[in-house]
């Protein structure tokens, strides 16, 4: 494997999700809105939300070339397939060369199904449509900016290789790939400007737009606070110009406290309901397709507790950090969340206490039973802070609690409890 | 010995105002007594804080860590500011040339991380965390929100990026016999101030560290890099028997937006990826996070 893709490949955990679900995605074309208020040159275009409105919305574009873009929180739309038509239909992202091809694309997308290969088998509805102006395309190129975890900076990659699928590139033609951090005391200098040019190619006019255009997306990642800006591809047009034709972005969750305009660009229909529930309570919870429901304090043990799950031949139900300082409240809706999940048949509770109390998380189990009541197999572990108060809290409720004296005991309890419920 | 922090070090508390502050400063001072040596609140100096256990009455505060330091030679620094005031909170202490800041607030904006670390790397201060639980050294001094009560002393350097695994190490390790030198929790953040790498470094530089423990979790290349460091040591002689763990074998990849995410999804920084690098460096990776300790036993017997 090339240098550079192990470069490329530090850049971002696979699993962001897993530590809190700290990202906040929104829309291609409000994406595009964020980065042209920066001056970024992006294509003119109109949102809608139903075909009634696809030809006013073609109107306001000059034509003759209109691009009819499906607006999901997931990649691979091109070359995505909607459920409902059949396997010869065109994808998520058409193009139109009339008014009338507008429409007709219009109708047959919205409210339909697109699976990508993001998306996962179930796919994702499309519920916004993104009508935008043709670009007559040269050369398509691939930029994207993320934060570089080894070297604690904002990094650049960029590649000659755009609009395909960058994961391809980095494995066949990592030399094609350049990596390029920058000094957040510097930002980006005419230096880097022109490093990034060179990898992309970049001559006359485009080269020119490069030299603007780099420093202004570090600006918006930086200013909005960006986990994620992906330009794929960035193209050369015809006339030599440069333009995003796509633009995914998605945002740091510990950081949207500064950004309330980016708050209201959320897209709640795109989110899983009991994530959505989970995060109103601050927690970090992931839905996943096993029957043993968890209930863990910190990511890393959470992610253990799954392991160890799978390790005795069951599945996890889901992924839950109740995180650092719980309160009762926080762990009893943690539990409902659980315990909603028609899936669970058995819950494990597994809590190490150090910045959090066991006596907490005692009473906050011992809440949300008494309130919605425990219909499967409960184990619970408790060990660090306080600990001894919070079994004292479990002994003394009167619940069905099966206890458990480490996490090898508790994982082989529920694990028997729930295969012999079966 | 130990690594970082002894008997001897002396901390300040930014935050300790706070209920979180508090408690845990409680919980220090009550641990063998670590030397905190007084608080730090802009608009609080001159004030007392009064701790809630006995014999343990009460710790000046002062309006800057500058001036902390000054009145108390303090020589480390703990962190509990709430998110939007911690970065901030870690630049003072830089400024204030504290050696060593350990900062334990869980959800700085990154952003804000990638500051600090510009700023860490012009002075000579070494940060521990952020979003982690901090340090211990048995018997000596405990920094942080670690649970004082599973430790015990002994032989075994206990290095983590995630907290709660880190208490798991620390109790598998007492309950096998063996105890531990120090237990430091890196943190899971992206952008941070100590890495794998630093740790093992001064493990195995330190001789009372005997053996060692490293846990990790999938994404980024952190236990990959500490595993090309461990090899490349043991060339040079220098190699202690450890015992590993890697958190989220079983994760599903996450929702990605784009492809930059499905390339590293696609590629590296997965948990088996790890684990080969790992055990490639001579450390013997367990299955099961509920045996740590035992793996070690078995390793050390040979």
């Amino acid at each position: 494997m090339g240098a550079v893709f192990a470069a490329l490949t530090r850049i971002e955990p696979p699993v962001s999700t897993f530590r809190g679900i700290k990202r906040m995605n929104i829309h291609e074309y409000q994406a595009k809105a964020v980065l042209k208020e920066y001056g970024a040159p992006v294509a003119e275009g109109v949102a809608i939300f139903s075909a009634d409105e696809a030809e006013a919305a073609a109107k306001k574009l000059p034509g003759p070339l209109w691009v009819v873009k499906s607006q999901i929180h997931a990649g691979g739309r091109g070359k995505g397939k909607f459920k409902e038509l059949g396997a010869d239909a065109k994808g998520g992202v058409r193009l139109a060369f009339s008014l009338e091809e507008v429409v007709t694309n219009a109708k047959e997308m919205l409210g339909n199904t697109l699976v990508t290969k993001q998306t996962g088998a179930a796919g994702k509805v499309v519920n916004r449509l993104y009508i935008e102006d043709g670009a007559d395309i040269e050369r398509e190129l691939y930029l994207s900016l993320l934060v570089d975890r080894t070297v604690g900076q904002v990094a650049f990659v960029a590649s000659t290789e755009g609009g395909v699928d960058i994961e391809t590139v980095a494995e066949e033609t990592p030399e094609k790939i350049l990596t390029l951090p920058i000094d957040p005391d510097a930002g980006v200098t005419e230096e880097a400007a022109s490093k990034l040019c060179d990898a992309l190619k970049l001559e006359g006019e485009a080269r020119a737009d490069g030299m603007k255009i780099f420093p202004v997306l570090y600006k918006a990642f930086v200013e909005k606070d960006m986990s994620l800006l992906e330009v794929n591809p960035l193209i050369v047009m015809k006339n030599g110009r440069l333009r995003l034709l796509d633009a995914k972005v998605s945002f740091d969750g510990n950081a949207l406290f500064r950004h309330p305009e980016i708050v209201e660009l959320r897209d709640v229909t795109e989110e899983d309901d009991k994530e959505i529930e989970a995060s109103k309570h601050d927690l970090a919870y992931v839905a996943l397709d096993g029957d043993i429901g968890c209930m863990v304090n910190g990511a890393g043990l959470a992610m253990a507790t799954m392991d160890i799950i799978k390790l005795y031949g069951a599945e996890p139900a889901n992924f839950l950090d109740v995180g650092g300082g719980a309160s009762k409240e926080k762990v009893t809706a943690a539990f409902k969340i659980i315990t909603a999940d028609p899936n669970v048949k058995g819950i494990l509770v597994n809590i190490f206490g150090g910045i959090m109390r066991c006596d907490v998380i005692a009473e906050g189990v011992v809440a949300a039973v008494k309130e919605v009541g425990l219909q499967v197999p409960l184990v619970v572990r408790l060990e660090g802070t306080n600990v001894q108060l919070g079994k004292d809290i479990i002994n003394n409720s009167g619940l069905n609690v099966i206890a458990a004296d480490d996490l090898d005991d508790a994982a082989q309890k529920i694990v028997a409890a729930v295969k012999g419920g079966n | 010995m130990s690594i970082l922090v002894n008997k001897d070090t002396k901390v300040i508390v930014q935050g300790l105002t706070g209920k979180t502050g508090t408690f845990h400063t409680e919980q220090a001072l009550a641990y063998n007594g670590t030397k905190m040596v007084a608080g730090v609140h802009p608009k609080k100096g001159g004030e007392t804080w009064t701790s809630g256990i006995e014999g343990y009455a009460e710790l000046p505060i002062y309006a800057t860590v500058g001036e902390a330091k000054e009145a108390t030679g303090a020589d480390a620094s703990v962190v509990y500011v709430p998110p939007v005031g911690a970065a901030a909170a870690i630049i003072e202490a830089i400024d204030a040339e504290i050696p060593f800041i350990v900062c334990i607030t869980e959800g700085i904006p990154v952003m804000d991380m990638v500051k600090v670390k510009a700023r860490l790397e012009k002075s000579n201060s070494r940060l521990l965390g952020p979003n982690c639980p901090g340090i211990l050294t048995p018997d000596e001094c405990k920094i942080g929100i670690m649970p004082g009560s599973i430790f015990k002393k002994g032989s075994v350097g206990v290095v983590s990026r995630s907290g709660t695994l880190t208490y798991e190490a620390v109790f598998q390790t007492t309950n096998a016999g063996l105890g531990q030198t120090t237990a430091v929790g890196i943190g899971g953040d992206p952008v941070k101030g100590t890495e794998f790498i630093d740790v093992l470094e001064m493990f195995l530089a330190d001789d009372a560290t005997e053996s060692i423990i490293m846990i990790g979790e999938i994404g980024g290349s952190a236990e990959e890099d500490a595993a090309q460091f461990l090899k490349d040591e043991a060339k040079k002689g220098r190699k202690k028997p450890m015992a590993g763990f890697i958190a989220g074998r079983t994760a599903p990849p996450g929702r990605t937006m784009g492809h930059a995410g499905a390339v590293i999804s696609g590629g590296k920084g997965g948990a088996e990826d790890k684990i080969a690098a790992m055990e490639e460096a001579g450390i013997r990776v367990s299955p099961s996070p509920a045996k740590l300790g035992e793996t070690l036993l078995e390793v050390l017997k040979g």
